[in-house]
């Protein structure tokens, strides 16, 4: 499924020089541009290729959630057949405190569940009223659900590219 | 401490930094305050920890490989699995979480082959089975959340 074709080599080396971020400095794709030998429009309108072919999801300031007091984090999963998996991930999706939900596959009988919706909030009080608020949204889409909670952060970082 | 013009550019820009030669400019003009505030005020909050980085994130799939994969690793055993785990490059996101599978986590390399490999790799090293949980599909992809309500 890799759209890696549409990409050139002046395309992964701007990706790389600027997968740990864009400089904060007031020309960043300037900097970006002397680092890669190109025009700074040039990088530029890359970046806005690759954001409308859908390769960049979003150029933003990224927020570390921890940092910012959003410390409870439940992998919510959800036990929903495959006949109505969409409806129920739309429901999902229409959350605002959900930052992403996806399908995978059940490994049953010890993992029935087929939509992952990851929740963010203050304290583990919050999360479970999400849980609640949105079990009652899926109704009887789902069989039933389970929250795994993160209790250690281990890694995070953006997606690397090896050079 | 954090005041309103750092909230908004935490809460703001999430989705939708301006491709633009001064994005920071930009931005500016959206706060209503000035360049160099925006400059001082990102370098600041990055230093702190409190913005990540400021940059693209691309979407899964579309660029290389990857999954997400787990495994059930008894606790006396987790610390030292999880730091093996870490020591893959490849690997991105990592997170205890408290289940029977408790150690979950993304996998990214440039071919599928080297995820693979990366999974195989892992299961030699530990004994322990790596199970994957490919995205079929993303029903919402992360553009972020509101910060404050």
């Amino acid at each position: 499924m890799s759209d890696a074709s549409i990409l050139d080599e002046i395309d992964r080396r701007i990706m790389l020089a600027t997968q740990e971020g864009l400089p904060i400095v007031a020309r960043p794709f300037a900097a970006v541009a002397e680092q890669v030998g190109i025009p700074e429009a040039e990088v530029i309108a890359r970046f806005r290729f690759m954001q409308d072919q859908g390769i960049v999801r979003r150029v933003a300031a990224v927020p570390n959630h921890y940092r910012l007091g959003y410390t409870a984090n439940g992998m919510t999963v959800w036990e929903v057949p495959l006949d109505v998996i969409d409806e129920a991930g739309q429901r999902l999706a229409a959350l605002e405190y959900v930052s992403h939900c996806y399908r995978r596959p059940a490994k049953p009988p010890e993992w029935p569940y087929t939509l992952f919706a990851m929740v963010h909030a203050k304290d583990r009080a919050q999360v479970e009223a999400r849980v609640m608020e949105m079990a009652a949204l899926l109704g009887d889409l789902a069989r039933s659900h389970t929250v795994l909670y993160s209790t250690k952060i281990l890694k995070k970082t953006g997606l690397r590219i090896q050079g | 401490m954090m005041d309103d013009l750092d909230r908004r550019l935490l809460d703001e820009f999430q989705r939708g930094f301006p491709l633009d030669p001064r994005p920071y400019a930009a931005i500016a003009g959206r706060l209503g305050c000035t360049e160099g505030e925006v400059l001082e005020r990102l370098s600041r909050l990055k230093a702190e920890g409190a913005v990540a980085r400021v940059g693209a994130t691309f979407r899964p799939h579309r660029v290389g490989s990857s999954t997400l994969a787990a495994m059930a690793v008894p606790e006396e055993r987790l610390e030292g699995v999880a730091a093996l785990v870490d020591g893959f490059e490849e690997v991105n996101h990592n997170y205890q979480r408290a289940h029977r599978l408790n150690l979950w986590f993304v996998v990214t390399a440039p071919a599928r082959e080297r995820v693979e490999g990366v999974m195989a790799a892992i299961s030699r090293a530990t004994g322990l089975e790596v199970q994957e949980f490919p995205l079929v599909r993303a029903h919402r992809l992360d553009l972020g959340f509101p910060l404050w309500n």
